[in-house]
This record gives structure tokens, sequence and C-alpha cells, in this order.
């Protein structure tokens, strides 16, 4: 019973001391956001600003569109995680479901495509882009970042349709469901939480691509935070700290908020499927 | 990661090469050339983007559009855009960043281009920063020397003499002043060489180190001789010998250094000229600093360095337009504008009389005094300089400067080993 107990604090301890690490770039990053120019300069950095100050947020906004900048984020992410999603779920259902062998090198194929260097996805797609004249277009992004995110969506959704059991499927089909209805009633909402869960990859790992977004687009209305959050940094890697800081801080804000809300839908989507098998 | 962000680069650059522009003009016959901008502190965002609006104002046939761009990733992605047709039209770079766009054939020869007034405004050793082969392929506007940012007070009370640029210290004595500045856990210097390379050869010009040998045929050869030898000993010595010199900012950047020289940790920090506006911002209330010369050598003063440039794309169909609005931005009295605003020194020997430059208010004119002794950074035109430095003299010099290495061995891996790479360069 002690070792038990004293097992299980050891576990918290860890824990705590890990989201301690994780939370420590977050937490500092809003403390910079706040110091003073002569604060950032400090040989005794402070955990809270002595004398904190909106000035960064203020220099940030006035120096760079950080909102037009965020909008074209929010659209190139949003368009990922929902193309994503569309095309990878049907593909998941079928790979999962219909285990022929074509299924089977198909699902093989995506997980060796993981292992293959990126230039040979993205020289089909640049192919594409470039007939399409989609390059300097956000729906141009959007479509790099589906077939970026594509690979990694489909091997976790085929996880997602095969924890729901076939036998439920069977069940309503004995009843009398069509296969239409069997979809949308029985297994779409079990499959919510994986849906959910592989949108939210899609929607981060677009948010805070960097390399694309420099190279495709071309205008400065068009860029995304990523891009415009290196405007604040000069020659040989000196930073404007402050403005730098701020302007990350509010990048950051929008993952963590769609996290924290879907997250929940994740549990409790888990937790229906639960009860429902 | 790098080697494979290049190739994906290349291979991008093959697929879009013939996905080209519009050309910049309109119906109406009305030209729009893209500027983009590399200005990032805020007083220099601002210089730039109101030199824009007044050309726009005053040239209703040429429209300038301001674009930002970043130094972080200036290379990679003008390097796509280029290859992609999507170049702007007007370029902000830095000298040391030109000669695989010269190369390549993506910039366009000024020579032609520009106006006799700006030709003659700038020193010809600022011009060779940018010349490549026989072309001259940006136009200096921007550099700053390599200064020594000290404390004013701990030097007034230490009674070491003060140099100045009529006066400055030798590279002997700046070693005896770093070692009599130390002691009690405060250092007299702290060199922060997280890039040791440039740094190391710029300051090894004012004792006369070259390094790298051009013979009659071009060929580059590496040979580290004594001249070449006394800015690292220097360094090398402070640290490791003498323990004048923080052996923990070996790593840092400049602004890594800022806290513990407001601090008290160091009397001095071999900084950029620029680093001023850095310390204005973030200097304590009642901080006494100072700028000084960098340590002069047998070649007096003289160090090297990279300007800050503008260049035209070789694909831009308004070449003569883009040189023009060169021309308008670098007149003397908006050269002074953006030296201002980016708190370094014009290249143009009109602007540099400007009063505004030879104030001692931040020590100006410390650094304009310098500026007649700059030169171009001594490897910035060398092919296969970049990798040169990467893989031998960057781990070298961190390996000598932190002591685990001699001399003796610096020396000839720089040769050997920097030799090779060089030689493949060179075929």
């Amino acid at each position: 019973m002690r070792t038990g107990r004293a097992a299980r604090t050891g576990q918290y301890v860890a824990l705590l001391a890990y989201l301690v690490f994780l939370a420590f770039p977050f937490l500092w990053l809003l403390s910079t956001a706040f110091k003073p120019a002569r604060e950032l300069g400090s040989l005794h950095p402070t955990w809270i600003p002595e004398d904190p100050t909106l000035a960064n947020f203020r220099q940030a906004f006035d120096e760079q569109p950080l909102l037009d900048a965020a909008l074209n984020s929010l659209v190139a992410a949003l368009g990922a995680a929902v193309v994503a999603v569309l095309i990878a779920t049907p593909m998941a259902y079928v790979m999962a479901r219909h285990r022929t062998t074509l299924s089977r090198m198909a699902t093989g194929w995506v997980v060796v495509s993981q292992a293959f260097p990126f230039v040979l996805v993205i020289i089909p797609l640049f192919l594409v882009l470039k007939n399409l004249r989609l390059i300097n277009s956000v729906p141009g992004l959007v479509m790099v970042y589906v077939v970026w995110a594509l690979p990694f969506a489909l091997w976790m959704l085929v996880g997602y349709v095969r924890a729901v059991p076939a036998e439920l499927e069977e069940a309503a089909a004995v009843d009398g469901a069509g296969k239409l209805r069997t979809l949308v009633s029985v297994t779409a909402p079990l499959l919510a939480p994986g849906i959910v869960a592989t949108a939210l990859f899609a929607f981060i790992t677009a948010w805070n691509e960097f390399f694309f977004a420099l190279v495709l687009l071309k205008s400065p209305e068009k860029q995304t935070l990523p891009v415009v959050l290196t405007h604040f940094i000069g020659a040989e890697g000196v930073a404007d700290l402050g403005p730098l800081a701020a302007a990350a801080f509010l990048a950051t804000l929008p993952s963590l908020v769609v996290f924290a809300v879907i997250q929940k839908r994740i549990t409790g989507g888990m937790l229906a499927g639960a009860v429902k098998s | 990661m790098r080697t494979r962000r290049l190739v994906t680069i290349l291979l991008l650059c093959l697929l879009v090469s013939g996905c080209t522009g519009d050309g910049g003009g309109s119906a109406d016959g009305r030209i729009t050339l893209r500027f983009q901008s590399l200005a990032w502190q805020e007083e220099s965002v601002a210089a730039n983007r109101e030199l824009v609006k007044e050309w726009n104002a005053t040239h209703p046939d040429v429209e300038v559009e301001y674009v930002q761009g970043s130094w972080d990733s200036v290379h990679d992605q003008l390097l796509t855009s280029f290859e992609g047709g999507e170049a702007p039209d007007i370029i902000h770079d830095a000298s040391d960043d030109l000669a695989d766009f010269a190369y390549g054939g993506y910039l366009a020869d000024l020579r032609e281009l520009l106006p006799e007034r700006l030709k003659a405004d700038i020193p010809r050793h600022s011009w060779e920063t940018t010349t490549f082969g026989d072309g001259i392929y940006g136009v200096p506007f921007l550099q700053e020397p390599r200064v020594l940012i000290a404390n004013a007070k701990w030097l007034r009370e230490s009674g070491v003499r003060i140099p100045t640029p009529e006066d400055p210290w030798t590279w002997e004595e700046f070693r005896e002043v770093a070692e009599e500045l130390s002691g009690d856990g405060k250092y007299g210097v702290a060199w922060p060489l997280k890039e040791p390379v440039s740094a190391t050869l710029n300051l090894s010009l004012s004792t006369g180190g070259q390094l790298f040998h051009r013979d009659e045929d071009g060929k580059v050869e590496v040979r580290f001789e004594a001249a070449d030898a006394v800015v690292p000993k220097t360094v090398h010595d402070e640290v490791n010998t003498d323990e004048s010199a923080s052996s923990t900012t070996l790593g840092m950047g400049g602004s890594d250094t800022l806290p513990g020289f407001f601090g008290g940790r160091y009397a001095m920090v071999p900084l950029g000229f620029s680093y001023r506006q850095q310390i204005v911002q973030q200097a304590p209330e009642g901080f006494d600093w100072q700028v000084l010369p960098a340590p002069a050598g047998a070649d007096g003063l003289t160090q090297g360095v990279s300007p800050q440039t503008l260049s035209v794309a070789e694909d831009s169909p308004h070449k003569k337009e883009a040189a023009e609005f060169i021309d308008f931005l670098l007149r003397p009295e908006n050269m002074v504008r953006l030296a201002l605003g980016d708190w370094m020194l014009p290249t143009g020997t009109e602007a540099l009389k400007d009063p505004a430059l030879r104030t001692t208010e931040y020590d100006w004119a410390t650094g304009t005094a310098l500026a007649a002794h700059l030169r171009s950074a001594p490897a910035q035109s060398v092919r296969g300089y970049p990798e040169w430095k990467d893989k031998v003299a960057t781990p070298a010099f961190q390996e000598y400067y932190s002591g685990a290495i001699d001399l003796a061995e610096l020396g000839e891996r720089l040769e050997k080993d920097g030799n090779l790479v060089l030689a493949r360069y060179q075929r």
C-alpha cells in the first residue's frame, strides 16, 4: 500500500515536472511580451514584469499587419483542416473496412510515403499549382497543406475506424438500416473524436507552417503569421524581442484556444463511443 | 534539415521556372515596381515607407510597392523568387549574400544603369563589396564597423587611457587593458562569438591578415600567416590565459551579452555599431556607456564589412526605373534618414558629412570617423566560403577559442581542410 502511494506521488511529481517543462516557453513568452525594453536587458530577469506594459503589443500592431496575417493563417489552416478531413475520412473508411489486397497496399503506401523525402510529394504539387496559377494564392497554400497533412491524417483515421466495432454496423444492417444510414447514424458519431483530432492536427500543422508560406506567397497582403513574425528579426539574428514576443504570444493563442475547446469534445466523444459499443 | 530544405528549394526552382509575372506594367502605361526591404527596426521601417511614399507622390508613372522581407529567410526566399520569375524589382540584401546571385545571373549589372552622381558619391572600396567579376551587382549603402561598447564609468575609474579613432589601442594594449579591468568575478571584455568567423576575419584586416590569397589565375588559397593570428590569439589568451574575457559569452550572440554588460559583469563588449539602439532602449536608467574604436594593428583601424545593398533583378522589365528609384532612395539626405533609422553609417561621402551623423550624442562621431577604414570583408567574393565557414572554420575557431586546440592546429585545419573545400569550387 505504501509502495503504491509512493509510486503515485512519484508519478504526480513527474507529471508536474513535465507540465512545468512544457509550459515554460509559453509562460516565458507571456512574461516577455509584457516587459518594457529595460527589463528585457536585465541580468536578473523576473517571471512577473515589474513594470508591465502593452507597448510591445502596440508596436507589434503598428509595425506589422498582424490581423491580416492572422486572418490569412486562419483561412489557410481551417481550409487545410476541413479539406484534409473531407478527403481522408472516406478513404480511411474504405481502407479500414475493406481489407482487400488493394487497400492493404494503399495502407502500406501511406506508411511508406511518410518515409519519403518531402521533395517527392511537393514536386507534382508544384506542377499542379503552376498549371492552375495558384502560386501566390492562399488556396494554393491550402492545397500544399492538405497534401502535407493527408498521409498522417489518413493513418490516424484508419486507426479510429478500426477501433469502431464492425459488429455495430452489422447490427444496424440487421435492423434494416441501409449503408448510408449506418454510416451517418452509427459510424460517424463514433468517429467524431477521431475526425476532430485529425482536423486539429491538420489545423495546427498549417497554422505553424513557415517555409511554404514564405516561398509561395509573394504579396505582402497574403503573408501568413509565421512569415510576418520573422519581420521582427534583424541581421545576425538580432531581434526586436518585446514586439516579437507580443506577436508570437498572440500567434499561439488560436492554437491553444482551438485545442482547449476541442480537447473536451475528443474526450467526450470517446466516452460516448464506449457506452454505445 | 538545412540540406534537405535547400534541395527542396532547388527542385522547386526548377519546377517553377517559367512562371513569370505580368511585367509590372498596366494598361494605362503605369509601371509598378516591387521594392523588397529588409528594414526591421521601427525607425528604419518608417524611414523606408516614408521614402516610398515620397517617391510615389512625385512619380505618378512609376509606382513603388513596398514589400517587407526578412533577414532571417532572405536568401532562400530570393532564390526561389528568382527561379520562379517572381523576384522583386528592387532587392535589399547584404553584400556577402550577393555572390551566388550575381554569378548565377539573377542580378542586373548596374554599371550602365546608375547615374554618375551615385557612382562618384560612394567610395571605390565600398563598390568593391558588390563587384563580382566585371560587373557591379548592388549599391552598398549602409555599413557598420565593429566597435567596443564600454562601461564609461568603469573605464574612467580604472584610469586606463581612453582610445579615440585618432589614437586607438593596439591589440597588445587592448589585451593589457582588459586584464587591468578584470578581477573579482568581473571581466574586462566579453566576446560574443557565436559566429566567430566573420568577426575574426573582419577584425584581422587591421593586423594585415588576409587568409584568402588570390593568385593570378583567380584561384583562391587559404594561408594562415602570422598577421592572421594576432586577433585570434588575443581572444584566445584573454579567455584562457589572462581570464580577462568571459568564456561563457563565446557561444553567445551580441544581444545575449547585453544583460551582463548592463549588470556590470563586463567592462567592454565588441559589437556592431548599430547595437547602440538596443543599448539605448534596454540600458538601465543612468547607465553610462560609450563607443570606442576597435583596436588597431599594423594596418591601423582597417576592418572588413559587408554593407547592406540595393540591387535590381535581372528579370525586371523596368531596370532603368528601378535604378532611378535606387538613386532617389540614396540621395545624400535620404541616405542619412536611412542611416539614422538603422543606427548605421551611410557609405555615401556626402551623407557622411551630415551633422546628424557627426554628433557626439550616442557617439555617432566615433563611428563616422571609422567609416574611411572600412573595407570589403575578405572572403565575401570567394566561392565556397559559406561551406568553408560552416564546415571548417566555425568549429575550428570555436575549439581554439575554448582552448581545446592550439594555434598550430587551428592554422592547419583552416588551411588543409579549407583548401580541400575551396578546391571543389575552383575546378
